[in-house]
């Protein structure tokens, strides 16, 4: 019984471990296609339409870049608490209250970045794009072909800050073992627990994953863009 | 319940794989960080669970936050370790049952260099003086958890406020969990307060030694705490009273006190006979 400790709990260990790195990067994923599905579309409207306080929204957009992750966290706790407007929901303390909280720091980052890019491509493009009477919105998805590098480069950083930010997903999932806990909430408990070789390993694998990550995004980018030209 | 399976479908389908999430038998327990910590919930938890098929989710907290947690209804049941904040909770309506399961003690941890000179003795509130007097490097938690409750306590016994530690600048108020606090005095060669629990599975003690240990007033109850159906109506106050019971039960018991970290007991059953 005695000898057979130690190898049980290595392994006990080992698959945590995988299930961590696998809950954070499923998390992150998720949350980097929500917040993709919803800041394509309006980071390219706000390059294509005109409209009173557009300024002031794509200021107010760029200024979210810099949102608190504990902020967002803190107004996401108090919304889905029991006791606040969506506690109806049950999701605190869930991977989905993870997912809002993530996708919610990262569609500022994509929106801002898009818009900017469709700017550029709207002003050098928009009259070519509307010339056979095609209206703006038939325009849109021309726009976002034309930007489509960008737009790796903006999912990239969209999914960069979810997948290494710690302040809303600790608030709003609680770093529940085998349920909440992911890679950068791991970090801070094993910090806590005095275990730093365990955080930094911990680490490592954190930044060795978004490196595998953008290099597979950016080769996939290389052989898609030998098909077709690409300029802007 | 049906966003919570919804989300589960999809995300189980993203990365393959399936926890205890959605499961109809879990219950959230907001605890006191030293008992997640120190490793002991990650060692009892699975027995309750083999035995009961409830899955006990865990969210470590100090025992101030965890029982504002409950207060908001975002817990179904409570492992804290604060007894005067804990006797508001129940004044306040929000608890139904408080039991206590076990026990340990506080220790004042320290450099071993020892610039108070107060190494090798039993009473925490002449430490302290000692302490206040040499102006040596103290590290608070300052996180209204149990043990920063404890602390305060001892100080004040030492004739020391909050209002006036505040002012001090070798009193350093971290707002932070134990091991940041142990972390910090390792770091700043300080002197802090921690439960022994905690200390004894911490592996980053650098110069840190155990300077004063054997104080009455440094007893360390953990108690577990139902939620009052009438404030908390919720569906999980059953499989919660069942976690509650098997605690103080005697396999619960057998369990907590089976649990040894680095070689030594770390928690002393007691829900027969509460210290």
């Amino acid at each position: 019984m005695r000898s057979n400790r130690p190898v049980d709990r290595r392994e006990t260990e080992l698959n945590e471990f995988v299930q961590i790195v696998a809950l954070s990067i499923g998390i992150s994923l998720t949350a980097t296609v929500v917040a993709a599905a919803i800041s394509l579309p309006v980071g390219a409207a706000l390059a294509i339409f005109p409209f009173r306080g557009r300024r002031a929204f794509v200021v107010l957009i760029n200024a979210f870049f810099g949102l608190p992750p504990v902020v967002v966290g803190l107004m996401l706790y108090l919304a889905l608490s029991h006791s606040g407007p969506f506690g109806f929901l049950q999701l605190l303390f869930t991977p989905t209250a993870m997912i809002i909280a993530q996708a919610t720091l990262a569609i500022p980052i994509i929106t801002a970045l898009v818009h900017r890019a469709s700017e550029r491509a709207w002003a050098r493009y928009g009259d070519e794009l509307t010339v056979d009477g095609a209206s703006r919105l038939q325009a849109m998805p021309q726009i976002l072909a034309i930007i489509r590098a960008d737009l790796l480069t903006a999912i990239l950083a969209g999914f960069g800050r979810t997948v290494s930010e710690v302040g809303a997903v600790i608030l709003v999932g609680g770093n529940i073992r085998g349920l909440t806990r992911t890679m950068t909430t791991a970090i801070a408990l094993q910090t806590s627990q005095g275990d730093l070789p365990l955080a930094l390993a911990l680490g490592a694998v954190l930044v060795g994953i978004s490196i595998s990550i953008s290099a597979t995004v950016f080769a996939l980018a290389g052989t898609a863009r030998t098909a077709g030209s690409d300029e802007v | 319940m049906i966003p919570n399976r919804l989300a589960f479908a999809i995300f189980a389908a993203v990365i393959g794989i399936g926890p205890s999430w959605g499961a109809d038998h879990a219950i959230v327990l907001a605890s006191t960080t030293s008992v997640e910590a120190s490793g002991l919930l990650a060692q009892i938890l699975p027995q309750f669970t083999a035995k009961t098929g409830i899955t006990i989710n865990v969210v470590a907290q100090g025992t101030g936050k965890a029982l504002d947690t409950a207060r908001r209804g975002d817990a179904d049941v409570l492992l804290v370790h604060d007894p005067e904040a804990e006797q508001q909770f129940m004044d306040e309506g929000h608890g139904s049952i408080r039991r206590q399961i076990a026990w340990n003690d506080f220790i004042i941890v320290g450099p071993s260099t020892d610039p108070a000179h107060i190494r090798g003795g039993n009473d925490g509130v002449i430490a302290l003086r000692a302490i206040a007097a040499a102006q040596a490097p103290f590290v608070s938690r300052g996180d209204k958890s149990g043990t920063n409750a404890a602390e305060l306590r001892l100080w004040k016994g030492a004739g020391q406020s909050p209002d006036m530690l505040a002012r001090e600048k070798w009193y350093r108020d971290i707002g932070g969990g134990m091991g940041q606090a142990l972390n910090a005095a390792s770091a700043m060669n300080a002197y802090t307060l921690s439960d022994r629990g905690t200390w004894l599975s911490f592996n980053n003690k650098g110069s840190l030694v155990v300077a004063i240990e054997g104080d009455a007033r440094l007893l360390n109850r953990y108690d577990v705490i139902e939620l009052n159906p009438q404030k908390h109506a919720n569906s999980k106050l059953d499989a919660a009273k069942a976690f509650a019971d098997w605690l103080v039960s005697p396999d619960g018991q057998q369990a907590i006190g089976a649990y040894q970290a680095n070689g030594e007991k770390l928690f002393n059953p007691s829900a027969a006979a509460p210290k």
